[in-house]
């Protein structure tokens, strides 16, 4: 990829996998794309009760070209699952996805004609949060969870070539 | 034992007016389908019926006509309210659009249209309001099956 | 890029733009588009010239779902239909199904279901309020108003174990009771809530860039807005004095003493003020109602209609074999159709139920508020500018799931 691979497994890259991990845990800049129930909690999240703020990923980047996580909160139905798919290709590495609420992880209790079951049938997901809606507790409990998942990664992964 | 709002429709409507009847407080009026233009205007410019709160069908499939177009109306200056009820047969499912009296009816109409595939003579922009335009089918007639999907983009795994 | 996705209005014609004329897309994954709608617009510079609204992002399958479980495994369903005030939706569901046979809920039960219902309000129009003063960029308005939705949430948690889906009404009357200490935890919530409101009026109200951007805005005229069949803070911002609770009085709001606030202009910030009256007025509703709250059962005694206590079940046969009926095959209404109607955060807001003997609807279809709020809103927009959009569709507080069920 870059200079940075130049070492191959060494010490100098994990610390640098470090310091960049760090940078990107701390700092996440969320794209919210908000459908149904579960918005209220996640505006309950925003605000200042339950702080996201103090973890970091407070500002919510109305772009998906600035945004890292996706916030995918709330219901997905078939006519919505094109408009989800082109916001998740317009992002760029690193991305992760946050699958939101039961409605997204699974379809929830709407199991008809017009719901998707689960958004994991249209991209790739790395967390999932059960909840119909989840507490606000669950969902930080789920940014800590992602928050350990991306000091896990290294920039000799596949994905980042 | 009617009500003076159902005596009143009877009587300027004779031939049309298929069944009357109050059942827990609601009354309820059967009428023919070609009928419905002129009697919606009836109710709005003389009777003040002045908020058409909401337009429906319902299906009942084994039974012939299958659809049934529903209607209710509310006055505000006599706090009264009625339901206006059209059978339509599904080989002929066109109805008179209620847009030239009431512009609300717009959506109402559209979303009956999608749902059941009852076409509104005279509506200005008849298409699918809740669907999307590749859908097949009508969802809420009974033949319809719950869980089938139509894809708009292919899922993966 | 596939065709179908690139969708215009058939009526438009592309090619005959002039003037400088550009299709602009606000699409469904917008900021200011509470949830997903997606508007159409003909712009000339940043004049909206017009406009088509497109929704259905949030189709979930409501009416049909409902035509495949019992009555009384619908009330989840209704909760997230206007997901700011899930009482509201529980409330009219249980009151359409109880007319449909003929019942009516114990004393008690009405009056818990009012003062939730009262609770609901206030946390819809806080959710709108709050919302639309972030879109705005008064960011502190909404943690103010949110902090206030926040108690009031722990309120409902205690009272029906949710937040923001509670589930919380039965047909015949309710899940469970209040909790012994509700009023004075309605009392210390109260303060807070009443606090946070007055902060928020001070520093919105009279607000020069507020008003601005409020004022004469999204106007509709009180003929057109009849015509469009609104109802709710929108309707009675243009001046028609209609609601629900004291046209035709359900539950016990006939013996509460409450007003109805009245607008004139029919722009933006008069729904704006109905609705900061409106919550004043809903608060003064839980407190008279907190004062005369009776005691006695919450549940329809009928075996029929709610299911028994566990003493009984374990007692008496008949008891046993109706709590089986119910559980499988669920509250069988008499043959008939009913339409009642409730005054939901935003209108009114109609139950239609058709039942064919059996344990599930055979059609249930609800009248929701901001269907025909929607319909108008392209009428209220065109003319004005881009930014306007973002007040106007705030103020007519469009909620997804009610919208599109």
């Amino acid at each position: 990829m870059g200079l940075e691979t130049v070492f191959g497994h060494s010490f100098l890259t994990t610390r640098l996998d470090e310091a960049v991990n760090w940078g990107r845990k701390y700092s996440f800049f969320q794209y919210p794309f908000v459908t149904a129930c579960c918005g209220m909690e996640y505006m309950s999240v925003f605000a200042s009760a339950y702080d996201i703020a103090r973890f970091g990923a407070e500002y919510p980047r109305f772009s998906p070209r600035q945004a890292d996580v996706l916030f995918v909160v709330g219901t997905v139905n078939e006519k919505l699952a094109p408009v989800l798919k082109r916001v998740y290709d317009q992002m760029c590495e690193p991305k992760w996805v946050v699958s939101f609420g039961v409605c997204a992880t699974s379809g929830g209790f709407y199991d008809n004609y017009a719901t998707v079951q689960g958004i994991d049938k249209i991209i790739p997901v790395d967390i999932y949060i059960p909840g119909c809606p989840p507490r606000p507790e669950a969902i930080l409990d789920a940014l800590i969870k992602l928050q350990e998942k991306v000091s896990k990664e290294s920039v000799l992964d596949r994905k980042y070539k | 034992m009617n009500s003076y709002l159902l005596e009143t429709f009877k009587a300027k409507f004779p031939d049309d007016v298929l069944d009357t009847h109050a059942f827990r407080g609601d009354e309820t009026v059967l009428l023919k389908k070609e009928a419905l233009l002129k009697a919606a205007a009836f109710l709005k410019d003389e009777l003040g019926f002045d908020f058409l709160m909401d337009l429906t069908a319902a299906d009942y499939l084994p039974r012939e006509p299958r659809f049934e177009l529903v209607c209710h109306f509310y006055s505000s200056k006599n706090n009264y309210r009625l339901r206006l009820k059209c059978p339509v047969a599904e080989n002929d499912a066109r109805v008179d659009s209620l847009t030239p009296l009431w512009a609300g009816a717009n959506w109402f109409e559209r979303e009956a249209y999608d749902m059941y595939g009852i076409k509104f003579e005279g509506h200005p922009d008849l298409r699918r309001i809740l669907m999307y335009d590749g859908f097949e089918g009508h969802p809420l007639r009974k033949d319809y099956p719950l869980k089938k999907r139509q894809p708009r983009i292919p899922h993966r795994e | 890029m596939d065709k179908k996705n690139a969708e215009t209005p058939k009526n438009w014609n592309l090619e005959t733009l002039e003037d400088g004329r550009m299709v602009l897309n606000m699409g469904p994954s917008h900021p200011a588009m509470h949830g997903i709608v997606r508007v159409l617009l003909t712009v000339q510079g940043e004049r909206v010239h017009d406009a088509d609204v497109e929704i259905g992002y949030l189709h979930r399958g409501f009416e049909k779902t409902c035509e495949n479980v019992t009555y009384n495994q619908c009330v989840p369903y209704t909760d997230r239909l206007n997901y700011v005030s899930p009482f509201i939706n529980n409330v009219g569901y249980a009151l359409a199904v109880e007319k449909l046979m003929g019942i009516e809920a114990p004393v008690r039960a009405q009056y818990i279901r009012v003062i939730m219902s009262e609770l609901s309000r206030l946390t819809d129009h806080l959710t709108c309020i709050g919302a639309n003063a972030m879109e705005l960029a008064a960011f502190t308005v909404y943690f103010y108003l949110i902090n206030a939705r926040e108690e009031l949430y722990r309120l409902t948690d205690a009272v029906a174990g949710g937040r923001v889906t509670p589930a919380y009404t039965r047909v015949g009357g309710l899940t469970r009771d209040l909790p012994p200490d509700f009023k004075e935890m309605t009392a210390e919530v109260f303060k807070k809530v009443r606090k946070n409101l007055s902060d928020a009026d001070k520093l919105l109200t009279r607000n020069r860039i507020f008003y601005d951007r409020l004022h004469n805005i999204g106007n509709i005229s009180k003929e057109d807005a009849i015509a469009f069949s609104f109802t709710g803070p929108a309707l009675r911002s243009t001046g028609v004095p209609l609601d629900v609770r004291k046209a035709t009085p359900y539950l016990v709001y006939d013996r509460f003493d409450f007003d109805i606030p009245v607008g004139s202009n029919g722009d933006n910030y008069d729904r704006y003020l109905v609705r900061m009256e409106e919550m004043k007025q809903s608060m003064r509703i839980v407190e008279q109602a907190l004062a005369q709250l009776p005691d006695g059962p919450i549940n329809h005694p009928d075996f029929n209609v709610s299911l028994p206590s566990k003493e009984e079940v374990a007692g008496n046969i008949e008891a046993l074999m109706a709590h089986f009926k119910l559980t499988f095959e669920g509250v069988k209404p008499p043959k008939g159709e009913v339409y009642q109607a409730v005054e939901g955060g935003n209108g009114e807001l109609g139950f239609y139920i058709v039942s064919d003997g059996t344990g599930s609807p055979w059609r249930m279809r609800v009248r929701p508020p901001c269907f025909a709020l929607t319909g108008g809103l392209s009428k209220m927009i065109k003319g004005g500018y881009i930014a306007d959009i973002v007040s106007t569709f705030g103020q007519i507080n469009m909620i997804g799931g009610e919208l599109e069920r």
